[in-house]
């Protein structure tokens, strides 16, 4: 399953949430859920751990936007739209965690 | 419609704060209309919207709850909690309108994956 | 492959609505189909006519009718959600039409994946 997530972890619950819940598939972080992909966040060891079971994408756009593509999380493979579009059809499934 | 799918509702919001809750339900009782499989979650605060004893008036707002009494006219009988989501809400199954069943964090993992739509609300 | 996509916010307030559109051009940019938008929840005032953004502003309705005409994406606002916040026939910008929660579900059915953007 592609778990889609668009909310910063250091204010809301929901990347803690799906990462309590996913046993496999990726993870794609957009919109204001970037923040997660970057290093020093107070959340990184906690998606770092995670990317035993998953792997981890953030869409580029949404970085870049934010002023954040300076400092991307090691192990986080970065996506444009297109790669988000391509995640959808190589995983089953897909859930936006909202 | 031909094909039957696997259809899961994701509910991980509290009611009345947002209508997320109430419209999601609309969704599932159309969705069911049109027999597909249906599956509903609650998790996170999404549990409180299954809480017994909604009093809506004092808000001048309908109280939705009893309609998750009537799922089961509808055929929609799969209802699944997160444990975790509920006990770190001090919640149990007594308190809950409609009976469930409880799934650990790896099972409710192992749901979803089994899913053709999830939509989450 | 044919894709459905979901949009529960409205326009500006939120950036569900750009990220489903880009995520709609990209989609159609690979040569899939994208079959059909629903809109739902405050998702339905993406649909107003009345929206008049300042001038060196994206569009965001206008974009999505273009899209429509020119991909044949089918537009569809919910008819519950859409009463409810004023959003009526009389208001309703080209490329969208109001219709059932049916819609949906038939998206979610036909569609070969459904992606949700929302809050």
């Amino acid at each position: 399953m592609l778990h889609i997530i668009n909310k910063s972890p250091l204010t809301n619950g929901s990347l803690d949430s799906c990462l309590r819940v996913a046993q496999s598939g990726d993870i794609l972080l957009i919109e204001d859920a970037v923040v997660a992909a970057t290093s020093g966040n107070a959340c990184a060891a906690k998606l770092q751990e995670a990317m035993g079971r998953c792997k981890v994408y953030v869409l580029q756009p949404d970085l870049d936007a934010r002023g954040l593509g300076d400092r991307l999380l090691e192990g986080v493979s970065p996506v444009d739209y297109g790669g988000f579009v391509d995640l959808t059809l190589s995983n089953k499934n897909c859930q936006s965690w909202l | 419609m031909s094909d039957m799918k696997k259809f899961m509702f994701v509910n991980r919001k509290a009611p009345y704060g947002t209508i997320y809750a109430l419209e999601s339900l609309e969704v599932v009782l159309i969705t069911a209309a049109f027999d597909q499989d249906v599956s509903l979650v609650f998790m996170d605060d999404g549990v409180y919207q299954l809480k017994k004893g909604q009093q809506t008036k004092g808000i001048e707002t309908k109280n939705f709850s009893p309609a998750y009494r009537a799922l089961e006219g509808y055929d929609v009988e799969k209802l699944y909690v997160e444990k975790e989501s509920m006990e770190a809400r001090g919640l149990s199954e007594e308190d809950l309108l409609v009976d469930v069943v409880v799934l650990s964090r790896a099972e409710m993992g192992e749901l979803m994956d089994q899913q053709d739509v999830v939509l989450s609300f | 492959m044919k894709f459905g996509i979901v949009v529960n916010e409205g326009p500006y307030q939120h950036q569900a609505s750009d990220s489903a559109y880009l995520f709609a051009k990209a989609a159609i940019e690979k040569g899939h189909e994208v079959w059909r938008v629903f809109f739902y929840h405050d998702g339905v005032n993406n649909a107003s006519k009345l929206t008049e953004p300042p001038q060196d502003d994206r569009n965001i309705v206008s974009r999505w009718t273009k899209l429509a005409e020119e991909h044949k994406v089918d537009l569809v606002v919910c008819v519950a959600a859409a009463l409810r916040r004023g959003i009526k026939e009389e208001n309703l910008a080209s490329g969208f039409r109001i219709s059932g929660l049916g819609q949906l579900v038939e998206a979610g059915v036909k569609c070969d994946r459904l992606v949700t953007f929302g809050d």
